[in-house]
């Protein structure tokens, strides 16, 4: 049986109290009842109904909810396709410009990902607003989701989806009735990426948002700059216990679903046997 | 027919409004800043045919790039976010490194919950990520009320708005991606190696430095990349943490767009730093094309 030894408990113990303390600090003094931040006047949540009278930030978060949900799906759909065009599709003309395409964005600044798309809107006289950002956000994202659904397509096995073919499927109905489920966790995966994503971007979406549309972060930013506030403590701690349920819950399902699985894996392989 | 409507419609989306939309940014980069609407000239004419574009074409020039190397900011921009980009990767590499060794080392049962205890943070808000830290770095912030009450110091440090509480947001921000392609690595090593090190007379130290060490070299290289790339072009940490002096090239290409308005500008520095990326980028594929030949 292995055991922590001295050195790496201590490292690890320092290593996840930096990681954490601030988020923890944030969520304490987010039920402070001081309107100073920074001082200490017992437990209160009324920044908490604070935040929810204010209609400002109801609406960004409105328009924020909206923009994710759409272009997570897009980004979705569209990164699933290009997943299966890298893996799948073989050589075609403008291979290399097209993969090419897909990993840029995961590294470019997202300054300049910001200006490229809005230069274009105001080139091709779109007005800005939601339509602007889910164009952007759907354009970033479906490379996330790509990335992490070919990961998945190249560990298949293709001659599940030929024997479907020969048994009468056509390739839409193999790739629904086979493919789909067994890349199913990948694309899950990859929409909630998009999601988070998009939930999360401050700059891109601060470049292509026109006047009519704010999204949080945008919010958040504009009154962040003007320094810490407890009404922005009490949204930080929503969104950070949000996040928090959610990957949590996400782990324990994809947890039962890889048990259930290797299940049906020993069974399939005790019926050959047999 | 079916395979090329299935190419056609993420080829074409991307070309769409992820190429084009670089080109347009590497034309305004060549126009002039201009009182209109949209601030620059020339805009493209196509009514007029070829003469138009023709004369579009001659208006352009390489006047903004003259105009960035002539005004020291914008070198000190660059060369102060390279800077601060490597300092900041050597510091994430040092916070990170003992993590991800530790967690490689941690019993079999834990390694899941440590990972994804990494993991975590990285689905949580950049935004407020890096805020978390105004709080605890400000004149009156809990960083200085816990020193002063221990009697370290008796004057409040002065953290926020400098150079060192930007790198103290990078390191914090950027530490997943380092620790996780550092355990990868080190979780594959093969501890026998080890064992025989030590066998054959090496301390412990020299063991880790001449075995473990070079094996997570890949591991390494890859987290510093993720960890250098983005952070050259950073634009929320030193907007935050950062003081006035604190010249990032993001921050100075959002202020040419949002306060000056010169796209042109704004354009031929977004132009420069794409081009300052594209060397670690390379390198980076050529280091993740390594690693999967020598795992394939």
């Amino acid at each position: 049986m292995r055991r922590f030894s001295w050195f790496n408990a201590t490292s690890l113990t320092l290593g996840f109290a930096f990681l954490y303390l601030p988020m923890i600090i944030l969520v304490i003094y987010s039920f402070n009842a001081s309107k100073l931040v920074t001082v200490w006047a017992g437990f209160s949540t009324k920044w908490y109904g604070e935040l929810l009278r204010n209609d400002a930030f109801l609406d960004a978060a409105w328009v924020t909810l909206k923009v994710a949900v759409m272009s997570s799906s897009f980004a979705t759909v569209l990164g699933t396709m290009a997943a299966i065009v890298l893996v799948r599709a073989g050589r075609f003309y403008g291979r290399t410009l097209f993969s090419g395409m897909i990993y840029a964005p995961l590294v470019m600044p997202e300054v300049i990902t910001g200006l490229s798309l809005l230069l274009l809107f105001i080139g091709i006289g779109l007005d800005r607003g939601v339509l602007t950002i889910v164009l952007a956000h759907t354009t970033f994202s479906m490379c996330y989701v790509s990335v992490v659904v070919s990961s998945r397509l190249v560990s298949f096995d293709q001659s599940l989806e030929e024997a479907a073919l020969d048994l009468g499927c056509t390739p839409f109905q193999a790739f629904r009735l086979v493919t789909l489920p067994i890349i199913a966790p990948a694309v899950i995966s990859g929409w909630l990426l998009a999601f988070t994503l998009s939930l999360d971007d401050l700059v891109i979406a601060s470049f292509t948002a026109g006047p009519s549309a704010t999204t949080l972060p945008m919010k958040i930013w504009s009154s962040v700059r003007l320094g810490v506030s407890p009404e922005i403590n009490a949204l930080s701690t929503l969104m950070i216990a949000i996040v928090a349920v959610g990957v949590i819950t996400a782990s324990l399902v994809s947890k039962r679903a890889a048990v259930k699985q290797q299940k049906d894996e020993r069974a399939a392989e005790r019926a050959e046997a047999a | 027919m079916r395979r090329l409507t299935l190419i056609a419609i993420p080829y074409v989306w991307l070309l769409a409004l992820f190429l084009v939309p670089f080109l347009i940014v590497f034309k305004i980069a060549l126009s002039d800043s201009a009182l209109a609407i949209p601030p620059y000239v020339p805009t493209l004419d196509l009514s007029e045919g070829w003469a138009g574009f023709t004369a579009f074409l001659s208006e352009l020039d390489f006047e903004n790039f003259v105009w960035l190397t002539e005004d020291d900011l914008y070198w000190k921009a660059y060369l102060s976010s390279l800077k601060i980009a490597v300092i900041s990767t050597v510091l994430t590499l040092i916070v990170g490194y003992p993590i991800a060794y530790g967690m490689a080392r941690a019993p079999q049962e834990w390694r899941a919950t440590l990972l994804m205890l990494v993991i975590l943070p990285f689905w949580t808000s950049f935004l407020i990520r890096v805020y978390s830290w105004m709080g605890i770095l400000s004149q009156e912030g809990y960083l200085n009320q816990l020193l002063m009450s221990l009697g370290l110091i008796s004057e409040p440090l002065i953290i926020l708005n400098t150079n060192t509480a930007v790198y103290i947001g990078i390191v914090y921000t950027y530490l997943p991606f380092m620790i996780l392609p550092i355990y990868s690595a080190l979780e594959k090593l093969d501890e026998s190696l080890l064992e025989a090190a030590e066998d054959l007379g090496c301390s412990r130290f020299t063991a880790f430095w001449l075995v473990t060490v070079p094996l997570s070299k890949q591991g390494i290289i890859a987290g510093s990349f993720l960890v250098f790339i983005p952070t050259l072009g950073e634009f929320v940490i030193p907007s935050l943490l950062g003081g006035s002096k604190t010249l990032m090239i993001g921050k100075v290409l959002w202020e040419e767009f949002f306060s000056n308005r010169d796209w042109p500008v704004a354009s031929a520095v977004a132009v420069i730093l794409l081009l300052i990326l594209v060397i670690p980028i390379i390198l980076f594929q050529r280091n993740e094309q390594k690693q999967r030949e020598a795992e394939g």
